[in-house]
């Protein structure tokens, strides 16, 4: 095997291996956490957070806008503080509301945000003041048979 | 008085315990002999190419089956409940956080490491590492290192082959064959895998392996006593340590990276 | 002057005595073989003068250098000196014969390509092999692959020159070939060669000093035409190739009959 053989066929072998390293980042998976440096910080109180975790997605307008951080209890006011990194490219103002959603019917959980009409936006550190909490679809089942329950005692009255 | 502790518990784990300490000691003379690796990149090239652009083949093929057959079990199973359109996470997310590196390292350990083993082992017997000594050159910088080095830079490149070749194995079993969306196939996938956290621990991973294995093998046969029977049980001992070095190393380091997301 | 000297060199593996007590020495120019059976420390003595193994009592000088005391660099400056044929040649099989033999000059000089091309065609030139350049070592054969090996030995031109049983397994032409070799390179660059070896006739032709080394000890000494009127009865029954004598013929063991069950 010549010297020039061998450096060809490393070079080769170099380039299939980045051209695969660069097929598993581009085709393949997406940054979809944050960096640090180009996101802000933004909390939100919930009742309840149902299922939701750390990492999963904030849209608004279904657009993904943010990640979650991190999530705490606290135990003053016994409701789930949720942080979240938003991407600094993307602006609300005050009065926006946060709320729980599941995207389609068993998918995963995440925040929705709703714009409000503030002239002020929203800064680093801020909390949004109106929340609504997850869906919990057992309570909702229940919600539903015990008001179908109601409507039967009412009607046989 | 501490040895004696542990010659009671058995000549066999001593053994073993000596062993561990020699190749520690060699692995230190490895990386202070590694000076002429970069002096002369030459050396270490040859043995990328024997390393590593001759597992090329082997590691592609395998890697295509795997995913073929990934997709294909995997599309049965998530069938049941409705969700074949998930394939794509299940293919790549197996693959790049845990099939790639492992299989992709098991491989390279039966391919190369044995390989590496033999070749080193009858250089000893036939006394090539002597006369190099008595030419006044290091074995170690000479013959070991660049050896060693060959195959740590080889692995994570051939791991990276692996886990894409087993995708695209998956991708043309889902799409081509079972019919699934092509673009919901790949955009599934995206929004699923995390580059940071699925691909990159893959790709450590690998380089964790490429050393662990490597070391093995040039270990295995700078240690083989001289003699046919005792390089051919180092190649066999090369091949057994490495798959169980690459499986426990497995497990702790997806302990690791893993367990707190 | 003594290039190369044993001073009542003792050397052991755990409980086994290999050398004892060896006192020898090689001027320069001279060619000295070194004679035993198989087993008897000869391979030993060569390692200790390489410095790959140290003695443990005495002291083996080699160019003026107590090579025992030599820390690691020291000990890799000074076999630059040494030159040594090993028993099967210990060619590197994954590089050709042209590059055997620049091996010792790229790894050890700074010399430039074009300089190195002309020293290997001369030291091949010198074994005859000039042709066999591009050959691989495993296209040659045992005797050639001595004889490429020779000149990889001698390629940095050392002071020294150490044969590992040099005449194995050659046929007699090759062995007349390699000895006359020897005999040449010796007398041509002014080494002081030790020839480690168990063939008695071929040495004896081509040698200038003869050590008799049984059980670790020299028992015997002289030049070879002493050697050869010699009475003395261990180097009666080498060169002479008596099974029996005071190397005995049989291992020491328990009696036979007592073994067998007889008594």
């Amino acid at each position: 095997m010549k010297r020039g053989m061998i450096d060809f066929w490393v070079g080769l072998f170099a380039a299939a291996g980045i051209a695969a390293l660069l097929f598993l980042a581009l085709q393949v998976s997406s940054s979809s956490s944050l960096p640090a440096t180009s996101s802000y910080e933004l909390s939100a109180d919930f009742e309840n957070i149902g299922g939701l975790k750390p990492r999963a997605p904030i849209k608004s307008a279904g657009v993904v806008v943010g990640r979650v951080s991190s999530i705490s209890f606290d135990n003053e006011r016994y409701v789930a503080k949720v942080e979240m990194a938003i991407d600094s490219r993307y602006h609300f103002s005050k009065d926006s509301s946060a709320e729980i959603l599941t995207s389609g019917l068993l998918g995963e959980q995440y925040i929705g945000i709703t714009p409000g009409a503030d002239e002020k936006n929203l800064v680093n550190g801020d909390r949004f003041k109106v929340t609504s909490s997850a869906i919990v679809l057992e309570q909702l089942i229940s919600r539903f048979l015990f008001s179908q329950g109601d409507k039967a005692n009412n009607s046989e009255q | 008085m501490l040895f004696n502790f542990f010659s009671r518990l058995g000549a066999p784990l001593t053994n073993v315990l000596i062993k561990l300490g020699f190749a520690c000691r060699f692995l230190i003379a490895i990386v202070r002999h590694s000076g002429s690796c970069l002096l002369r990149p030459q050396l270490t090239m040859r043995e990328i190419w024997f390393a590593g652009v001759l597992s090329v083949l082997i590691i592609s093929v395998s890697g295509l089956f795997v995913g073929m057959v990934l997709a294909l079990q995997g599309y049965d199973t998530l069938q049941r409940f409705g969700a074949s359109s998930s394939l794509g996470i299940l293919v790549a997310l197996s693959l790049v956080r845990e099939l790639g590196p492992v299989v992709a390292a098991l491989l390279f350990a039966s391919r190369a490491g044995s390989a590496i083993t033999a070749e080193i082992g009858l250089m000893k017997t036939t006394e090539q590492l002597s006369a190099m000594e008595m030419m006044a050159v290091n074995p170690i910088a000479r013959v070991v290192a660049p050896r060693f080095w060959g195959g740590v830079i080889s692995m994570p490149l051939l791991a990276a082959i692996f886990s894409a070749m087993g995708i695209f194995g998956g991708y043309l079993v889902g799409v081509h064959l079972l019919g699934l969306d092509d673009g919901s196939f790949w955009s599934q996938m995206q929004g699923a895998v995390d580059f940071r956290l699925d691909v990159m621990n893959g790709i450590i991973k690998s380089v964790f392996f490429g050393f662990a294995v490597s070391l093995i093998a040039v270990f295995e046969g700078y240690d083989a006593p001289p003699t046919a029977e005792g390089v051919s049980r180092a190649t066999t001992r090369t091949v057994v340590t490495s798959s169980l070095v690459i499986l426990a190393l497995d497990f702790i380091l997806t302990a690791f990276m893993f367990r707190g997301v | 002057m003594n290039l190369l000297e044993f001073q009542n060199v003792s050397f052991s593996y755990a409980e086994n005595q290999i050398l004892r007590d060896v006192s020898l020495s090689v001027r320069r120019g001279q060619l000295v073989a070194i004679m035993g059976g198989s087993g008897s420390g000869k391979t030993t003595l060569l390692k200790l003068i390489g410095g790959q193994l140290q003695a443990q009592q005495g002291a083996v000088w080699l160019d003026g250098q107590d090579v025992g005391q030599l820390n690691e660099h020291d000990l890799y400056q000074m076999r630059r000196k040494l030159g040594m044929l090993f028993q099967f040649g210990a060619l590197f099989t994954d590089l050709s014969v042209f590059d055997n033999v620049a091996f010792p000059l790229r790894e050890r000089t700074q010399l430039p390509e074009s300089m190195i091309k002309d020293l290997v065609l001369m030291k091949l030139e010198a074994v005859g092999l000039r042709g066999a350049a591009q050959q691989m070592p495993h296209e040659l054969s045992g005797g050639m692959a001595r004889r490429v090996a020779l000149a990889r030995a001698i390629a940095l031109d050392p002071a020294v020159m150490l044969y590992d049983e040099p005449f194995t397994g050659l046929d007699p032409i090759s062995l007349a070939t390699v000895g006359k070799l020897i005999r040449e390179l010796n007398d041509a660059l002014g080494t002081a060669s030790i020839v480690v070896t168990h063939d008695v006739a071929e040495s004896l032709a081509i040698v200038d000093y003869v050590y008799f080394l049984a059980d670790g000890c020299v028992v015997a000494e002289g030049t070879p035409a002493e050697v050869k009127a010699s009475t003395h009865p261990f180097v009666q029954q080498f060169i002479n190739a008596r099974p029996d004598g005071p190397l005995p013929f049989h291992k020491p063991a328990a009696p036979y009959a007592e073994q067998l069950g007889l008594s």
